[in-house]
């Protein structure tokens, strides 16, 4: 299972990109959808609601069973990937490609506290 | 966990394994989705060698079979032919769902669920110690058993077992034949045409190789659950157990309660009042996937989802559901999900059959 190196991970299987703009970009990992099996339906956030960290905002439910997907951070949702509700199916294809959400995360955010890849992988084998 | 004779055929094709009643058994072998869609479009294969087949055998096994069964073993008259029957205990609750085959008089055979087989296994020992000492009941744990489905499943069955075709090419749907040491059942748990094939388990492992050599999709326990949900077919333990009876199950049609012969159960069918009744649901529009106890409200009070998913075929979410029996097809219901109460139209099972939908376009 691939999780790339230049990406941040949670214990709850989010991955996290550091975007230019200092948004993070969220999405589920390799292994989770891998866990989950065929994916088949997809509730996101409503961009411009605010979320505490760790709170759970978006929904992916597999042939198998429904999973919560949580903030990474603190702060304001700013985009949604409409696209992965339309086709679940591409979030196991490429997870790392089937974005879900990106945040504009509240001041004192820091992504070194989020694990790497090496941290992740050990986190759940 | 007990393992089937196709066990590292499983592994090797890289197979997810579970835990399905105690025996270790392919969830899928990397897509449920795209097994479903071969089963329904072309062919696909189930290792059901976790389920057991018991053998009865001797004088009286008929009227053995008509006392023990909730369906009518009279209507098996010619050899070969299947019935499908519930097993109920005195108060009608359901026992287990079962194939019966009429192999030739004096000789039937019982296919059970592997959850359930050592329950059966045991009632039915007991009813023969107090009502048919001269029968023998045989438990086939020598055999596997491999369901092959699909509309193009009997076709590839014969050329990669080419010794099926002589007698079960003109085989009849809900009829088996016995050749040589195979036994070829057209029946299935998917709503598509097939064949269930029962053979020694020295041989499984290589008539599975050729029927993937043949082109049929080995398919896991995943696919199987959304194929048997789509043809709205109950899963013991799930739709229905002991503490309902098949009036309350959809299966009022394998019930005979005919004044001229009497079976286990009767008497508490006749006398129970239904009040609820199992029906089917989907979801209309999207905004999750119905499942297994959620909480559904009717205008004629609250029921239940026994099985709920996400139908590959008709691409939304459909369930079975235990509601109140005044509840009729076309009635909309909402049902809990998650935090939400989402609408859903009642239907009558089968949702799809052959490969197309039977429910109303929403």
């Amino acid at each position: 299972m691939k999780h790339p190196n230049n990406l941040k991970y949670t214990e709850s299987h989010e991955w996290i990109r550091t975007e230019s703009d200092g948004t993070i970009t969220v999405g589920i990992t390799d292994h989770a959808q891998d866990a989950l099996g065929d994916l088949v339906f997809i509730e996101l956030p409503e961009v411009g609601r605010k979320l505490a960290a760790e709170e759970a905002c978006a929904v992916v439910e597999s042939v198998k069973a429904a999973s919560d997907v949580y903030a990474p951070a603190a702060g304001e949702v700013v985009a949604v990937n409409e696209a992965v509700v339309d086709a679940p199916g591409d979030l196991n294809k490429d997870p790392y490609a089937a974005w879900l959400f990106r945040i504009k995360p509240a001041a004192g955010f820091d992504a070194g506290k989020l694990l790497d890849a090496a941290a992740y992988q050990k986190s759940f084998s | 966990m007990h393992q089937t004779p196709l066990h590292s055929a499983h592994r090797e094709a890289g197979a997810k394994l579970v835990d399905f009643a105690g025996w270790e058994m392919p969830l899928h072998y990397g897509s449920q989705l795209e097994e479903h869609h071969a089963v329904r479009r072309d062919a696909g294969m189930f290792d059901t060698s976790h389920m057991l087949a018991i053998d009865i055998e001797g004088a009286g096994a008929r009227e053995f079979l008509s006392g023990a069964l909730a369906n009518d073993v009279a209507r098996l008259k010619e050899p070969g032919k299947a019935l499908y029957s519930c097993l109920l205990r005195e108060d009608g609750g359901v026992l287990d769902d079962l194939m019966v085959y009429f192999l030739r008089e004096e000789q039937f055979r019982v296919i059970v669920n592997a959850g359930t087989a050592d329950k059966d296994l045991g009632w039915l020992e007991g009813l023969r110690a107090k009502r048919a000492t001269g029968l023998k009941l045989r438990p086939r744990r020598d055999l596997a058993m491999i369901a092959v489905q699909g509309p193009t499943a009997r076709g590839k069955a014969f050329l990669a077992l080419p010794e099926l075709r002589w007698g079960a090419e003109t085989l009849s749907v809900f009829s088996a034949v016995t050749i040589g040491e195979l036994f070829v059942a057209r029946t299935g748990y998917t709503g598509e045409d097939g064949l269930e094939l029962l053979l020694p388990a020295a041989r499984a492992a290589q008539a599975w190789a050729s029927l993937v050599a043949a082109g049929v999709r080995p398919c896991g326990l995943g696919a199987r659950d959304t194929l048997r949900l789509e043809a709205g077919m109950n899963l013991y333990g799930q739709d229905m157990d002991e503490t309902v009876t098949p009036l309350e199950s959809g299966l009022a049609w394998t019930v005979r309660l005919s004044p001229e012969r009497d079976f286990i159960g009767k008497a508490a069918l006749e006398e129970r009042r239904l009040s609820r009744r199992l029906a089917g649901l989907v979801l209309l529009g999207r905004g999750g996937v119905l499942r297994a106890h959620q909480k559904v409200h009717a205008a004629g009070g609250a029921g239940e989802i026994t099985s709920g998913g996400f139908s590959p075929t008709l691409e939304r979410s459909i369930a079975l559901a235990r509601l109140p029996v005044g509840c009729a097809s076309g009635e909309r219901v909402q049902v809990e999900v998650r935090d939400k109460r989402l609408e859903a139209l009642v239907v009558k099972p089968p949702f799809v059959r052959h490969g197309k939908s039977l429910i109303p376009k929403p």
